[in-house]
């Protein structure tokens, strides 16, 4: 073949060839060692623990033929216990207020969250039925999907926002999911969210839905609150590049359910600013019964609420319908009408809207409390909450917690026994005694594995602004007489 | 009815060449490659009569051949988008985002200023509250079209709607009322039924209601928030659906978001759909349980998570799973897709699982009696573990119910977060649902309830197949009261929503992040309100959209077969 070589191939591939034919004999045999030793690197099978033999079909029929779930129910379910409050509710046979009929008894009612006793206040009744007229019941669709009612909806915005003089509120369909969607979408993986040991069972979905890193100091401790903001702010230091992208929030409760107590608003506000974190106050109780027009803990301790970043509320207590709310300014409240923040959590795109009626319901509720009726109403409140907690403080064996001012108050016992069932259950008896003499009480029932701070068993008494001073008279005179016997 | 014109179209090999985008072109789990039909999840297809028409029979299991004839009972369409489409789509967002950054950069220099965009928290040196992708997203792409989306409305959501006018004088920035109105058709409202209505039995029982139990609770149920009305309610779901117990609460999205974690916990594991609700993903992740991802229906993917779940037992420890709860919906709702159950069901046998099916979508909408999925494909309620639905759709009425065996409800009661903590249902909002109820199930001693689901059944397949014969790419399946037409580029939406506006009709549109980023889609749900003639002008009306928008990107379609 030597120097045949056709003009037209390339002269490389010709040298090569030369070069080839040229060389001697073991360089070739080298080189042809080299490839194969070459290509032996590149394509045996690097020894790797994970590639051990895959199962063959047959065994992994085995294995899934040898799995046994768990039952669906687990064998510890509460609900074993078939004295299990939960499944023997109460049932009520009359409409909720200032009484109400259990068991064909007209009992007077301390339990249910309508302080001011607006459901039964023909106003609201009358603007639900007149809302009911013109959109039917169902709104059908989420807010974004035609399910915006105009003259409800949009207008119960822009009144609640005008209400507590903030740019912008949004409504949401059910007040649990209010404050546990709004805190997601927010705070993110990697930020880092301060709060109250205390908060409520919504707020704690909030926090673990977010993701973020929770931080809980000890309930109503400004120093714990302190110290963790102090031992960030070392964190901080150490690490400024990540501390510029670590968004900070604190989220308290304006009154706690759990307990009743104010939260320490001043301090908090001034630990927001020095630290710069961002505030987020639940306002569900505080709504409609603190200050004196029932702005709420911002007005109760003369503080605008500019100085919060979000507040957040529900309609089913003081405003007696079904919902919730957040007011802020625009900039923070409008994220959260846009699915934007993903697949997340956010409860006000991905379901239906407020049913109109119950919107409008609260509307009135609104207009009532702006009323100087409302403000009478609020003013009643305020009396009655002081009055109750002289009167209902000095049961035997038992303590009553919370502020004065609060509406919700809890009766535990002094000495709790060491287990909790029995407490409960003791609780349980009392409220059932209690009934018979005509009032209605309820235990604060809680989720016991999965709240984070389980408060002690108790009685959760709630004034209204109905009762007047014979009721809680009566009221303090019933729980004397159904408290349990020391020893139980 | 009317055959399904795209079944009988033979599929060639050249055919298929202009179908793909690299990838073959699928319809409902049936891949086509070579003229062949596969399918997917739904096994293969044997062409039996004793079948269920919805679905083929399951054959044993996943040793089944692939058929070599184009399948009959293909009823599921996810047709891919032409190259090009995708590929212009993609052309479509990146201008979307060179705009964006402009406005941004004048936004920056002070030339325009909104107080969405304005934080005054920033200033005092605070770290910005949004990431800035999310946020640029919303304020430069959502924002322009934002007058399609909650538009407010001053009737009730029924056949037709009554949408309030408003303009923006900032580009979607705030909106003020003009004082008109715009009567349009409804393709909206997820309305299944036709139960949104303001006369009629249950609106003047829901009235009644109002007075004599008024419109809140101030309580949770198992504290003092339980009305004879509750459990009435209670009684008449389980009843329903077939099942011994219902527990009922608030609000449809909480139902999930909060029961999910009373069912499973920690070293249980989730298989969950990828097209699964929000409320799903979120009761999900509020559990602690692990999660794993199936494609959109498709049931060989299932069974592999499945066998590889059991048979690799939990992550590093390889400890065997607590248990496995396999979480799907009835009608899914961006895709108008349904589940395919009877696969499911078969799965669950096999490997010892536990089903919850989510029938948000479907309760009321489907099967003969209107009794959900369960129901339309003849199954026995009994094997669906838990039975979630809500009532916001075709009970015109709001809130969600859980069912299944009186021991699973029981242990609901006791560990529910909404049990315990939410505020329990309005008793206005569950009168509407007795009432409705009891008509679907022709307890008012009426056939009204039946004439419903029929004409709703008919409704669906009719305008389905009219919008198929115009060459356009609807998804889900053929009996499914949601349709999706899929229009692909971002902009089209605003385009479609404002074209039908003006001509009175009322549509939904779709766009990332609800839906793939290059799968923005107009949705019309139908409802049994529609009569045929509103459906006719809809059709009449989409038909001039369609080619104002050149919307007919379907292949299947002998118009647009080259």
């Amino acid at each position: 073949m030597g120097g045949h070589w056709v003009p037209n191939e390339s002269p490389s591939i010709v040298q090569l060839f030369h070069a080839i034919i040229d060389a001697p004999l073991y360089h070739l045999v080298v080189e042809g060692l080299l490839l194969i030793w070459v290509f032996w690197l590149i394509f045996r099978k690097s020894y790797n623990p994970k590639d051990k033999a895959p199962l063959t079909e047959k065994e992994e029929d085995d294995l899934i033929e040898e799995w046994q779930p768990e039952p669906l129910v687990p064998r510890n379910s509460p609900s074993f216990d078939p004295d299990h409050p939960a499944l023997n509710p109460r049932i009520i046979q009359s409409k909720i207020g200032k009484y109400m009929v259990v068991k064909g008894r007209k009992c007077l009612n301390v339990s249910t969250h309508d302080y001011l006793c607006l459901n039964e206040e023909p106003s609201v009744e009358d603007a639900s039925v007149k809302s009911l007229e013109q959109f039917g019941v169902g709104s059908c669709g989420p807010r974004a999907f035609y399910g915006t009612a105009g003259h409800v909806h949009v207008f119960f915005e822009e009144r609640l926002a005008k209400f507590l003089s903030c740019q912008e509120a949004c409504l949401y369909s059910y007040g649990f999911s209010t404050i546990a969607s709004a805190i997601p979408s927010y705070s993110k993986r990697d930020d880092v969210i301060f709060a109250d040991a205390g908060v409520n069972f919504a707020i704690q979905k909030g926090l673990v839905a977010s993701r973020s890193e929770i931080r809980y100091f000890r309930h109503n401790d400004m120093d714990h609150l302190l110290e963790l903001l102090l031992e960030q702010q070392r964190l901080d230091e150490k690490n400024p590049k990540e501390a510029k992208v670590t968004r900070r929030f604190l989220v308290v409760e304006g009154i706690y359910m759990n307990t009743g107590d104010l939260c320490r608003l001043p301090r908090i506000v001034e630990l927001r600013r020095q630290f710069k974190v961002r505030l987020l106050v639940d306002e569900s109780i505080s709504f409609g019964t603190l200050g004196k027009t029932g702005r709420g803990i911002f007005e109760h301790y003369g503080i605008p609420n500019s100085e919060a970043d979000l507040i957040t509320g529900t309609l089913e207590y003081a405003l007696s319908s079904v919902g919730g709310f957040c007011v802020g300014t625009s900039f923070i409240v409008d994220n959260q009408r846009i699915s934007g923040h993903g697949k997340s959590s956010s409860g006000y795109c991905f379901s239906a809207a407020l049913p109109p009626l119950l919107a409008a319901g609260a509307l009135a509720a609104l207009e009532y409390i702006e009323s100087s009726r409302g403000i009478a109403a609020i003013e009643r409140l305020r009396r009655n909450c002081l009055l109750a907690q002289v009167e209902w403080g000095d049961v035997p064996g038992m303590e009553l917690v919370g502020d004065a001012v609060s509406p919700v108050k809890h009766l535990q016992f002094k000495d709790r026994s060491e287990n909790l069932k029995d407490d409960s259950r003791a609780l349980q008896k009392m409220v059932e005694r209690a009934e018979e003499m005509g009032v209605a009480l309820t235990s604060a029932c809680y989720v016991e594995d999965e709240d984070v701070c389980m408060p002690p068993p108790s009685i959760r008494l709630v004034v209204s602004s109905a009762l007047d001073d014979g009721d809680i008279r009566r009221v303090a005179d019933v729980l004397r007489r159904s408290a349990p016997r020391p020893g139980r | 009815m009317k055959e399904d014109a795209m079944m009988h179209i033979s599929m060639e090999p050249s055919d298929l060449k202009h179908m793909k985008n690299g990838l073959p072109l699928t319809m409902n789990g049936v891949a086509a490659t070579n003229g062949e039909v596969k399918y997917r999840g739904h096994e293969q297809p044997v062409l039996n009569d004793s079948v269920h028409p919805a679905f083929p029979p399951p054959v044993s299991s996943s040793a089944a051949q692939p058929s070599s004839h184009l399948c009959e009972s293909h009823d599921e369409m996810f047709e891919e988008p032409p190259l090009l489409i995708a590929f212009f789509t993609y052309v479509g967002y990146a201008i979307l985002v060179i705009f964006g950054y402009i406005k941004d950069f004048y936004r920056k220099i002070g030339l325009v200023n909104h107080l969405q965009t304005t934080d005054p928290r920033e200033k005092e040196g605070y770290v910005p509250l949004y990431s800035s992708f999310e946020s640029f997203y919303t304020r430069n792409l959502y924002r322009v079209i934002r007058d399609c989306f909650n538009r407010p409305i001053c009737s009730v959501p029924g056949a037709e709607i009554t949408l309030k006018d408003r303009v923006s004088h900032d580009y979607g920035w705030t909106f003020q009322f003009t004082g008109t109105t715009t009567r349009c058709i409804n393709m909206a409202s997820y309305n299944y039924l036709g139960f949104a209505q303001n006369s009629g039995p249950c609106f003047e029982e829901a009235r009644k209601s109002i007075h004599q139990w008024g419109i809140g609770m101030a309580s949770s149920r198992n504290e003092s928030g339980t009305l004879e009305l509750h459990v009435e309610l209670e009684k008449q779901v389980a009843q329903f659906v077939g099942k011994e117990d219902a527990i009922t609460f608030g609000m449809g999205f909480a139902t999930n978001a909060l029961n999910m974690p009373g069912l499973v916990s920690k070293g249980c594991l989730i298989i969950s759909d990828q097209c699964n609700h929000a409320s799903l993903i979120l009761g999900a992740r509020l559990s602690g349980a692990a999660i794993q991802v199936f494609k959109h229906n498709d049931m060989v993917s299932l069974e592999e998570v499945l066998r590889n779940a059991i048979v690799q037992g939990q992550p590093r420890t390889h400890r065997p799973w607590k248990k496995i709860l396999i979480v799907v919906e009835g009608i899914y709702s961006m895709e108008g897709s349904i589940v395919n159950l009877p696969r499911i069901l078969e799965l669950k046998k096999k490997y010892k699982t536990y089903v919850y099916l989510d029938e948000a979508h479907s309760i009321g909408a489907m099967g003969p009696r209107g009794r959900g999925v369960v129901d339309h494909f003849g199954l026995d309620p009994k094997d669906v573990d838990v039975m979630m639905g809500t009532f916001t759709k075709s009970f015109g009425s709001s809130g969600g119910y859980i069912a299944g065996s009186k021991e699973l409800i029981d242990h609901l009661r006791t560990v529910s977060h909404a049990a315990m903590y939410a505020t329990s249902m309005s008793p206005p909002v569950i009168q509407q649902i007795i009432t409705s109820m009891k008509i679907i199930m022709g307890e008012d001693g009426t056939l009204e309830g039946q004439k419903r689901i029929r004409q709703l059944a008919f409704n669906a397949r009719y305008f389905r197949e009219k919008l198929k014969a115009m060459g356009l790419i609807v998804y889900g399946h053929k009996e499914s009261p949601v349709v999706p037409v899929l229009l692909y580029m971002p902009g089209k939406i605003a385009c479609i929503i404002r074209e039908m506006t003006k001509e009175g009709v009322a549509v939904v549109g779709v766009g990332f992040p609800a839906t793939p980023l290059i799968e923005s889609r107009v949705r019309f749900c139908l409802s049994a309100s529609h009569s045929k003639e509103m459906l006719d002008k809809v059709l009449e009306k989409i038909d001039v959209a369609a080619d104002l928008l050149s919307m007919r990107y379907s292949r299947l379609h002998p118009y647009n077969k080259h």
